[in-house]
């Protein structure tokens, strides 16, 4: 471990939680991700309010990005999941997916290099919103007890109830906003701890004292570049999933039976 | 005697076990998905939401075990 700390130099090791504290005045309020969350925020809204600000009828390239993707939210995950009555939840969809892809995305933008997302706390706030979204939605539409009945009891022999209804239950309100949420942090907070890996072993491998360990460290490099590749498909590939999966849950809650 | 020793966590061994399921689960969905669009091309766009859910389902389990590495810690 001494041998690594020595090896490694100019490079933080090991690298702690004290890494996210910024300097200054706001040393325990203000950390690195909370300036990266109101960065993301910034970019979605400037984004979209500037690139509609004067619609054209011919649309210029701005114009025209944020056209191509709120009709990606709206048709290709609102109305292909939900149907005809996903019209309304699209704003909230497609927002979801650009406010979440631009957080992923710093993931592997230089300086940045960590996303947001990898921090439980955020997943968590997103899913939670969209478990109030689905559930309202549901119990709006058909009432407290017959969505409460809707959600918990498939169409299934009687005799096979007391198995289903718990099962049901747990499934569809306690392990979907736990799954949501689990599924974006673990994603982009594993690909964060894949390219550390490999850029420090990359360090370790290159001040190493054997000529013929050395040589290695370029590998390792080379693996950090496919790894973030790699990490702009995950990047996108999460976004696009928390989306379809909020579209899911409240098309599930919208139906009759499911 | 001690035939083999293991120092350390052995985290990283359960979790390389944990996740031969869902890759198993994983590699069928999208062998499926091949097929599916090899025999009837023009139903890639169709089948390919359903693709994405299937593979973050079974996903989430191997996700588990990253997170529940880190919740069941022992001995801290």
């Amino acid at each position: 471990m001494s041998q690594v700390r020595i090896l490694a130099e100019g490079v933080p090791w090991p690298p702690s939680v004290g890494e996210f504290y910024l300097p200054g005045w706001m040393y325990p309020w203000v950390t690195k991700f909370t300036v990266l969350v109101w960065i993301a925020v910034a970019i979605v809204l400037a984004f979209f309010l500037l690139s509609y600000r004067r619609p054209k009828l011919v649309p210029s390239r701005a114009q025209w990005m944020a056209e191509w993707l709120y009709g990606f939210g709206r048709d290709s995950i609102s109305r292909e999941m939900i149907g005809r009555e996903g019209l309304p939840f699209a704003p909230y969809i497609t927002s979801l997916f650009a406010f979440i892809l631009v957080m992923n995305l710093f993931t592997i933008v230089p300086f940045f290099q960590i996303p947001p997302t990898s921090h439980i706390a955020f997943p968590a706030i997103l899913a939670l919103i969209t478990w109030v979204l689905y559930n309202w939605v549901g119990i709006h539409r058909h009432g407290f007890f017959r969505y409460l009945k809707l959600m918990t009891m498939p169409p299934a022999p009687l005799w096979l109830m007391p198995l289903l209804i718990p099962l049901e239950f747990f499934s569809n309100f306690l392990l979907r906003p736990f799954t949501l949420s689990i599924r974006l942090f673990a994603n982009m907070f594993a690909g964060h701890f894949i390219l550390l890996v490999f850029t420090l072993g990359g360090f370790v491998l290159a001040s190493s004292s054997s000529l013929f360990i050395k040589p290695i460290s370029v590998l390792s490099f080379v693996m950090v570049i496919l790894m973030t590749f790699l990490e702009l498909l995950v990047a996108a590939l999460q976004a696009y999933v928390f989306a379809l999966l909020s579209a899911l849950y409240v098309q599930q809650s919208l139906s009759e039976e499911h | 005697m001690n035939l083999a020793a293991v120092s350390g966590s052995l985290a990283a061994v359960g979790y390389g076990l944990a996740a031969i399921g869902p890759a198993i689960g994983i590699g069928l969905i999208f062998s499926a998905y091949i097929q599916a669009t090899a025999r009837q091309p023009e139903s890639a766009g169709l089948t390919r939401s359903y693709l994405f859910l299937g593979f973050v389902i079974v996903e989430a389990l191997a996700l588990f075990g990253i997170a529940f590495g880190f919740v069941w810690q022992a001995g801290k």
